[in-house]
């Protein structure tokens, strides 16, 4: 069983829901958790512990000058602006580069090999007894997350209950996050800036083919506009979370609500069954 | 002209709100940006009036067709992008996962695949009651989010450059929307808040910024729901030689303005349209000293 929790909207709370759900869950078997929000990533506040670390490289093209005839056949065919042949010299942007290893493939002189270039880390650690935590982060001035959230996720491929919180938004790095769960939960909250990001998150799920419950979070009870869309589109609202002080305060200093106040785990658990449900699976 | 982006690191921190205030408040011509593509927000405080739109062509994508592919499957082991499947007896590519590289094309012995441009997202040019905005609509599960960026504040740069400032509202994280949102720009804002997330993500972005050399000004929203942590937030920007230019507290009437598609500023003298008014006067000293 593998769900995503995403948002579209930034700060709904969808760190809260995968950290407290992961804490109930471990509390009677086996579950993993992993941080997606290689941008941001937040998840291991909640749940310090040692860790160990792996580089996550990608190839990047490294051209030997000694056999470069500076036939320009690399810089026509990057389709990203990498590389730029000059007269005596290949000039290279790794900025730019997407690794997709097509000027290795295109130099008539076999002149470009490729070497590993670091963009991010992921870490392993055992919080508590039952869960594994998996976090991708992102190195600072690197542009591409989508590597290090696909090393991540290796590293829990043979896991059977994985939780993956994603990042805000609706490209790239919410795709590759989504992709291949079972079931996602879309964090939500009742104002018009929640309900415009819904709408795009609903869409990204439903062009992936995952099967998507709605978490309205920080209600004050304004939420009809929300419960109306979720209607309209045939959405089931499967948990709400009250706005309260004290709800914040647990998280803001790096708290669960599940640890704090056990009587929240009877939620969570319905959470999971629902996300089951959502998934086609008892 | 002065280009001011204001971004946050950790998501959901009240740049929207903020910006759209700050829109009303401060003095001059201006042209504003909502480069927060994946979910741009700001066109519904500010209700801007559509001048027009244009379609937004992101990279190319790989088409593969089935009347000539034989199924040799050599795109399938070169893609890295894990974008091309079978399909029954042919290949099929995934619009959603492929990156555009044309490897697949290079390597087909058939030649049946040919990159085709696709659209993935509009930009809009819109008046509001400050100026014009851009702002864009990123198809929901396309790439390139980047790239729709930096047309977006190109098309601001192009159309209003006798503004006296480009005031932008940039996306969450540290990626690749958010590096193509603060280059070239004069000052970052990073709205935070005090929760322990809040403040690793500040740290995050901050160390992104310095790669660009804005000069950087973190304000903290919702300060009172953990001084003590607000306090920590500020140890550091001292620290760090970043000027925290405001405090906004907690104030129900914020969500009621968002709710209403006001800038919580136009709702009279509230705590936050105070604090509000104060981050800006700090912030307009900033410009001037620039």
């Amino acid at each position: 069983m593998k769900i995503a929790v995403a948002s579209g909207k930034g700060g709904t709370g969808k760190t809260m829901v995968a950290a407290n759900l992961a804490f109930t869950l471990s509390q009677t078997c086996q579950v993993t958790l992993v941080d997606c929000d290689v941008e941001e990533p937040n998840l291991h506040l909640f749940f310090p512990a040692p860790a160990t670390a792996t580089d996550v490289t990608v190839p990047v093209p490294v051209v030997d000058e000694k056999i470069c005839d500076h036939c320009g056949a690399c810089g026509e065919f990057c389709q990203y602006g990498a590389l730029t042949v000059l007269r005596d010299r290949v000039l290279f942007f790794p900025e730019l580069c997407h690794s997709c290893g097509g000027c290795t493939l295109v130099c008539p002189k076999i002149a470009i090999h490729e070497v590993p270039k670091r963009v991010g880390i992921v870490t392993c650690a055992i919080p508590l007894p039952r869960l594994n935590l998996v976090s991708g982060y992102l190195d600072a001035g690197s542009p591409f997350a989508v590597p290090v959230i696909k090393a991540a996720k290796t590293a829990t491929v043979r896991d059977s209950l994985v939780i993956y919180d994603s990042s805000p938004g609706t490209s790239c790095p919410v795709i590759e996050t989504l992709d291949g769960c079972d079931a996602c939960i879309l964090v939500t909250e009742s104002t018009p800036f929640g309900l415009h990001d819904l709408q795009l998150a609903v869409d990204v799920a439903d062009r992936l083919g995952v099967p998507a419950g709605i978490v309205i979070n920080r209600s004050d009870g304004k939420d009809q506009a929300t419960l109306d869309f979720c209607t309209n589109h045939g959405l089931d609202v499967i948990m709400t979370i009250p706005f309260e002080r004290g709800i914040a305060a647990i998280q803001s200093r790096g708290d669960l609500l599940c640890r704090v106040r056990p009587e929240w785990q009877k939620a969570f658990s319905a959470l999971y069954g629902k996300c089951c449900a959502l998934a086609g699976v008892d | 002209m002065i280009r001011l982006a204001v971004i946050s690191g950790k998501g959901g921190t009240g740049k929207t709100m903020i910006t759209a205030a700050l829109a009303e408040l401060l003095p001059g011509t201006l042209v504003l940006a909502d480069c927060d593509v994946d979910a741009a927000n700001l066109a519904l405080l500010l209700k801007p009036e559509l001048i027009r739109t244009e379609p937004f062509m992101g990279m190319k994508s790989a088409v593969i067709d089935p009347a000539v592919c034989t199924g040799c499957g050599e795109c399938e082991m070169h893609c890295r992008f894990n974008a091309v499947h079978a399909d029954g007896d042919v290949y099929r590519v995934s619009p959603l996962h492929c990156e555009g590289c044309a490897v697949c094309v290079h390597v087909c012995p058939v030649k049946a695949i040919t990159m085709q441009p696709r659209q993935t997202g509009e930009i809009m040019y819109s008046q509001t009651e400050r100026g014009h905005l851009v702002h864009a609509c990123l198809v929901p599960g396309a790439g390139n989010s980047g790239l729709l960026v930096h047309a977006v504040k190109k098309m601001a740069l192009e159309q209003d450059r006798d503004c006296a400032l480009f005031l932008i509202d940039g996306p969450p994280g540290t990626g690749c929307p958010l590096i193509s949102t603060i280059s070239g720009v004069n000052i970052v804002l990073i709205v935070t808040e005090p929760s322990v997330s809040g403040l690793h993500d500040l740290k995050r972005v901050v160390a992104v910024c310095r790669q660009f050399r804005p000069r950087i000004l973190v304000a903290i929203n919702r300060f009172d729901l953990d001084e003590s942590l607000t306090e920590t937030i500020r140890q550091w920007c001292a620290e760090e030689n970043i000027p925290l230019v405001g405090k906004i507290p907690f104030d129900a009437v914020v969500i009621d303005s968002v709710r209403q598609g006001v800038p919580v500023t136009r709702a009279g003298g509230s705590p936050a349209a105070q604090a509000i008014q104060v981050l800006k006067n700090n912030l307009e000293r900033e410009l001037q000293a620039l």
